[in-house]
């Protein structure tokens, strides 16, 4: 089992959702971040005071699959999110120990779907 | 610890209290010998209120119905105008500390207002001097529904006292906008009081009472057609005495965040704008032509300030700034203020474009320059604003608008512009002195500043025990 985490643009998210479920990857977790990349922020400027920390707003999913599903979610986000301009964003893999449905105590892959 | 603290809460309680027991006691050391027409007075007002009316042909309905929907407009601008002003320009963690003091003043000087406020600021002249009004007044004493034959010619005396009271109100509450985000509350709430006695009244009286030292009415002479000085200037200073004594806050300038919520701005901006109509036109007390001048240069300045710090921004920072118009339009409202009953359309625009170049640049280059810590710029805005709207008064002023007033340096009278800066200067050094000694003095007795802890977890938890959002359900 893997754990992907990508930080996308905003205004990607829908067509990166609309790709996952081409896939059948329905299960996903989406939260809103403030980020920066190599693209750097924007500084926001109030009453002439230029602002020191500038980060942008991303989009962050998350999403566990069996390993059979990564190159699926991979291509998915991909799919979806790139634009060919600086500040596409990232995904990451990470090993997935495991996973535990709340309402059957199911666990491992069978939980996953 | 937990005790300590109650204890010290309940001297503030204790303090509070005594001040207004003893206006109560001024009162009645005062008006011992009046107890009597005083309750006369209350009787008939409970009485059916045809019955009180009827004899008092001189009020005028028009003018009447003008005044009181002005007070209602001028209440607007503290709550919810200035509060949300205010409130979408601090972090997350103190926007409601900013709405509980604007509402804690719209509280505590409207009381304040009708048992000493009022016959301090409007009462009759202590010894002919025009230094203070005496306390016959007090609670409202002899303030009937009759006309004054000063103040309110043609509608209730009492009319006129509530429109006054809500210009009591906001001029403290300007002054928050310079130690938002970390004065105590409990301190925040005794030098309100203090300062509404012994700044605003004095100065209320020395400007528009009858016989006030600074005014047209056997003073000085000055213009303030709706409180350039005793609103504007008076709270600027008073921002400036708080923000040199309380320091900065902690991170400033470099760790502050941006304002929490520009939307909230916008809106407070709006209604501030809609309440000065009621400030300024209503300070015609009449629906006439004037008041109808008055609402006119009003708009003006404020519109074409807020473009002028638009354009400003495009000129300095290459954006025009959302908190940028709205900054310039308050700019050009305060600036207008002392001028609005005196000037004509090319007044107006003067005094805008003025206020907006002058304003930006206080804020822009004098504030980082001497790394003052004005959180909300109420000095930038309220204080310069109302500086060089009394002396835009000076210069602007014509007699074709306004016959009661005087012509300005531009219609061949420089006497006017420096009778205003005179008494600018006179403001300044009042508001500033006797601000700073009140701030010390609270400050001596029971602190001004939340602690290093408090401030960083945000007044909104550590002063009330409330969050103003909820991130999770």
């Amino acid at each position: 089992m893997k754990y992907i985490i990508a930080v996308i643009q905003p205004d990607r998210l829908d067509d990166v959702l609309q790709k996952l479920e081409e896939k059948e990857i329905h299960l996903v977790t989406v939260s809103s971040v403030m980020g920066r990349g190599r693209q750097k922020g924007i500084p926001a400027v109030y009453r002439s005071h230029k602002e020191a920390g500038s980060l942008l707003k991303k989009t962050k999913l998350e999403i566990a699959v069996n390993d059979d599903y990564v190159n699926h979610a991979v291509d998915a986000i991909i799919g979806g999110a790139q634009t060919g301009e600086i500040g596409d964003g990232k995904i990451f893999i990470i090993d997935l120990n495991e996973c535990i449905r709340i309402r059957t105590q199911e666990t491992g892959n069978l939980a996953i779907g | 610890m937990k005790r300590l603290m109650k204890i010290k809460n309940y001297k503030v309680l204790l303090t509070a209290l005594l001040l207004l027991a003893g206006s109560a006691v001024l009162f009645a050391a005062d008006a011992a010998p009046a107890a009597a027409p005083a309750a006369a007075a209350v009787a008939p007002a409970a009485a059916p209120a045809a019955a009180a009316i009827a004899p008092a042909s001189k009020v005028n309905t028009g003018d009447t119905a003008w005044v009181l929907a002005s007070a209602a407009l001028v209440m607007l601008m503290t709550v919810p105008g200035l509060a949300f002003f205010y409130g979408g320009l601090v972090r997350k963690k103190n926007v409601l500390s900013i709405l509980m003091q604007c509402f804690a003043i719209m509280c505590l000087i409207s009381i304040h207002w009708v048992v000493i406020g009022y016959s301090l600021s409007f009462g009759p002249d202590v010894g002919g001097k025009g230094l203070i009004g005496s306390l016959s007044w007090a609670f409202l004493n002899g303030v009937g529904l009759e006309p004054h034959d000063f103040y309110a010619t043609t509608i209730p005396h009492q009319a006129f006292m509530i429109f006054q009271c809500m210009f009591a109100v906001i001029t403290p509450a300007l002054i928050i906008g310079a130690f938002a985000e970390r004065l105590k509350f409990s301190s925040f709430c005794v030098f309100t009081l203090l300062w509404a006695t012994f700044v605003y009244d004095p100065l209320a009286h020395w400007v528009w009472a009858n016989g006030g030292i600074l005014g047209t009415a056997g003073g000085m002479g000055a213009l303030d057609f709706a409180g350039g000085t005793v609103v504007h200037i008076n709270a600027g200073m008073a921002a400036l005495a708080a923000v040199l004594i309380l320091g900065k806050r902690k991170g400033f300038p470099e760790k502050i965040s941006p304002p929490h919520n520009l939307p909230f701005a916008v809106l407070g901006a709006g209604l501030l704008w809609f309440g000065w109509f009621g400030f300024n036109a209503g300070s015609a007390l009449s629906a006439n032509g004037l008041a109808a001048s008055a609402f006119v240069v009003t708009h003006v300045g404020a519109a074409i300030a807020g473009i002028t710090w638009a354009v400003m921004d495009y000129i300095f920072n290459k954006r025009p700034t959302v908190l940028g118009i709205i900054t310039g339009a308050v700019a050009g409202l305060v600036a207008i203020t002392p001028a609005s009953g005196f000037v004509n359309l090319a007044g107006a625009f003067g005094v805008g474009i003025g206020a907006g170049v002058i304003c930006y640049l206080s804020v822009a280059f004098l504030k980082p320059r001497f790394h003052y810590d004005d959180s909300l710029d109420a000095f930038g805005v309220h204080g310069i604003g109302g500086i060089w709207g009394a002396i835009a008064t000076g210069i602007f002023a014509t007699t074709s608008v306004n016959k009661d007033g005087a012509n300005g340096l531009l219609y061949g009278n420089p006497g006017l512009l420096w009778i205003q800066i005179k008494v600018v200067l006179i403001t300044m050094v009042f508001s500033f002195v006797v601000s700073f000694i009140l701030f010390k003095l609270v400050d001596a007795v029971m602190g001004l500043r939340v602690s290093d802890h408090e401030e960083r977890i945000g007044l909104d938890l550590s002063e009330h025990r409330e969050a103003a959002y909820t991130i999770l359900e």
